[in-house]
């Protein structure tokens, strides 16, 4: 508990003396900055089960931690020279403006106001996510609308808390949240049986439920979706060419998955393929990288060294996870989901 | 007229250059800000909050401005500081006087209490009292009835309250829904932060109140007892109106400290002034006006509770001493 707060309080004092500072003429370039130190600092969730999460070695896993992971593939031809700074809901916001992380994959959802006010842009959507409810089998609820006057516990710092308020209110539902600082206070007070229903993403709701709960098959999620969770990594605003990276690393993940291409078959690909299209993704046919300022192993590296995007949902909150989750709206666009990466060339 | 003048000059000086120096900071607080995109000003504590708070003094909703959820906010620290003041004092006297018994036994338990609860952090017992109430508490629907009218559960305490709207009446809560409606509730984070708070400002005061009741030379004690005072009649009308002179100014200490330890509350989901303001932040974005609008408020807290107890001390205070 002291950490956390103590790195809040050195990324405010960071931003207020960065803020203090005489005004700077440019922000500097991201991808010189990376390359001189040899390592992406990458600000990720103090520990979401699927999407970033240390190990007792401390070495992090997780959705998230994997785009990272790739992008270091990619720039610096390493996936394991990535600094991973654990970042709460509070702080995450002030350690990319800062200069603290070059950049944020902590689940975070897109919203306009983030986008526009907070001066960072995301890159992209790595993960469609959506709010939902968690809550204990016994009370027999088979909807949403019935938790009236119930008390729900949320964590603060996250826009669950307001999709909660906007939702009740348009059913004109009152509920009584019950906010907490933590993650970890808030589903252990739940899981206590402090409030009747618990609520975060679902994808949340699932690692919470399966990795959490004594008796997983104790607690249902509720088939509301009461918001649209567009998650995915944000950049610092005024650097156009890393934005592109990491916008592109993460396209060429998906488009990896949609030509067929695995982490075990990429390299017989590589050196068969007559598709121009993947001729050009893995560097074989026209040098793709070199527009981002990359070379032309760029996509090649990122692919090897996490696997392409379905590979990496599996691995962490699919089939192959504890969470377990379908792949929905996160299937590619020709799957029946809404994945859909822009063509390579 | 010279003389003034050199007198004055060097602190005006002073004066303009600190002045001129908080101006630089500031200017280039925005400036940096817009720089980077970030937009500044506190005009956005005039938009709608749009989240709930889960306990208020006061009717509060989503709909309201957002400096009506920081105001909420507020008053649940008072609501929290206040009565965990007065509760720390008495006890904190009690143990005190306990410490300084002449029976070995209630000098002891007394003094182990204080030594155990001063030095295990705060936050520790906070969490501690939290979840031992959450999990020793029955649920909401099986809650019990220590007195009749009234019910206990991880709901959280409910008692029958007197309202006047619309009618004069005992508002009775009752078992509906998922637990206990109706009445005067206090929640279990409430508590447990009333708890919690109270204790571990208590032991610290304990400490203060015997200190100062050391100070008191023994020769006042020994005029009291030849003018045949009983040991208590002694205590109250010697040893603690002198000892209040030692006392007051480090119990002023002790109520600010109280005040802003209250803002741990925010670890388990007591809605006080920083957890509206978290939320507040993470919403808006806004993390330096946030932080701004925090620190401002418990300045002012501080800056009133000093102000109250300095009065209250140049009340006991000796009469002529510097």
């Amino acid at each position: 508990m002291t950490r956390p707060r103590l790195r809040t309080l050195g990324l405010l004092c960071a931003l207020a003396v960065s803020a203090l500072s005489t005004p700077l003429a440019h922000a500097g370039k991201t991808l010189d900055t990376i390359k001189q130190r040899g390592n992406i600092q990458c600000g990720v969730s103090s520990g979401v089960a699927g999407f970033s999460l240390p190990d007792s070695q401390g070495r992090w896993s997780g959705f998230d931690v994997d785009l990272c992971r790739a992008i270091a593939a990619s720039v610096l031809g390493d996936p394991n020279k990535v600094n991973f700074v654990p970042l709460n809901s509070q702080q995450r916001f002030s350690a990319i403006q800062s200069g603290e992380v070059d950049i944020l994959a902590r689940n975070t959802t897109w919203t306009l106001t983030r986008d526009a006010s907070l001066g960072l842009s995301f890159t992209g959507i790595t993960y469609f996510d959506g709010q939902g409810f968690l809550v204990p089998k016994k009370l027999k609820l088979t909807s949403a609308k019935q938790l009236k006057n119930a008390e729900i516990c949320v964590q603060s710092g996250t826009t669950n808390e307001k999709n909660l308020a906007d939702y009740f209110r348009s059913q004109n539902i009152k509920i009584k949240p019950v906010v907490f600082e933590g993650f970890e206070a808030s589903f252990k007070a739940f899981f206590s049986g402090r409030c009747q229903a618990y609520t975060t993403d679902i994808s949340g709701l699932a690692g919470v439920r399966n990795k959490e709960a004594k008796n997983p098959d104790d607690y249902v999620i509720l088939p509301e979706v009461i918001s649209k969770e567009p998650l995915g990594p944000a950049v610092r605003r005024g650097d156009d060419d890393w934005f592109a990276i990491v916008r592109w690393v993460a396209f060429a993940l998906i488009e990896a998955e949609e030509g067929g291409i695995t982490q075990a078959n990429i390299d017989s690909i590589k050196a068969d393929s007559k598709d121009p299209a993947i001729q050009r993704l893995l560097g074989t046919g026209e040098d793709s990288g070199k527009l981002l300022g990359l070379d032309r192993d760029w996509a090649y590296r990122a692919i090897k060294s996490v696997g392409n995007y379905g590979e990496v949902f599996a691995r962490n909150v699919g089939p192959n996870s504890v969470l377990k989750l379908p792949r929905g709206l996160n299937n590619l666009w020709n799957k029946g989901g809404i994945l859909y990466a822009p063509p390579i060339r | 007229m010279r003389q003034a003048l050199l007198r004055w000059l060097p602190q005006i000086l002073l004066l303009a250059l600190l002045a001129l120096l908080l101006g630089w900071l500031g200017h280039n607080v925005l400036e940096n800000m817009r720089e980077r995109g970030i937009r500044a000003g506190f005009g956005f504590l005039l938009e709608p909050a749009g989240f709930e708070i889960g306990e208020s003094l006061f009717d509060y909703d989503a709909s309201l401005p957002l400096w009506r959820a920081f105001l909420t906010g507020v008053m649940n620290t008072l609501r929290v500081a206040l009565p965990a003041s007065v509760i720390a004092t008495l006890l904190g006297t009690l143990i005190g006087l306990g410490r300084l018994a002449r029976h070995p036994v209630p000098r002891r338990l007394c003094g182990m209490l204080v030594e155990t609860l001063r030095n295990i952090p705060l936050l520790l017992q906070l969490l501690m009292c939290y979840f031992a109430l959450t999990s020793l508490l029955p649920d909401a629907a099986d809650a019990i009835s220590p007195l009749p009218g009234s019910f206990l559960s991880k709901s959280g305490l409910f008692l029958p309250a007197w309202h006047c709207t619309p009618q004069c009446g005992w508002d009775m809560p009752q078992v509906a829904g998922f637990g206990i409606e109706g009445g005067w509730s206090l929640t279990p984070e409430y508590l447990a932060v009333l708890i919690a708070l109270s204790l571990y400002s208590a032991v610290f005061i304990a400490e203060i109140v015997r200190g100062g009741i050391l100070s008191v030379s023994s020769g006042q004690i020994a005029a009291g007892n030849a003018l045949g005072l009983t040991r208590l009649q002694v205590l109250w009308h010697i040893t603690l109106p002198l000892a209040l002179r030692a006392i007051v100014p480090a119990l002023t200490n002790q109520y600010l400290n109280l005040t802003k330890n209250s803002s741990l509350a925010v670890a388990i989901g007591y809605p006080e002034l920083v957890s509206v303001a978290n939320t507040a932040l993470n919403q808006s974005g806004r993390a330096f006006e946030c932080i701004v609008v925090v620190m401002a408020v418990y300045l002012s807290l501080s800056l009133i509770t000093a102000a109250l107890m300095n009065l209250y001390n140049a009340r006991v205070a000796l009469r002529g001493a510097a």
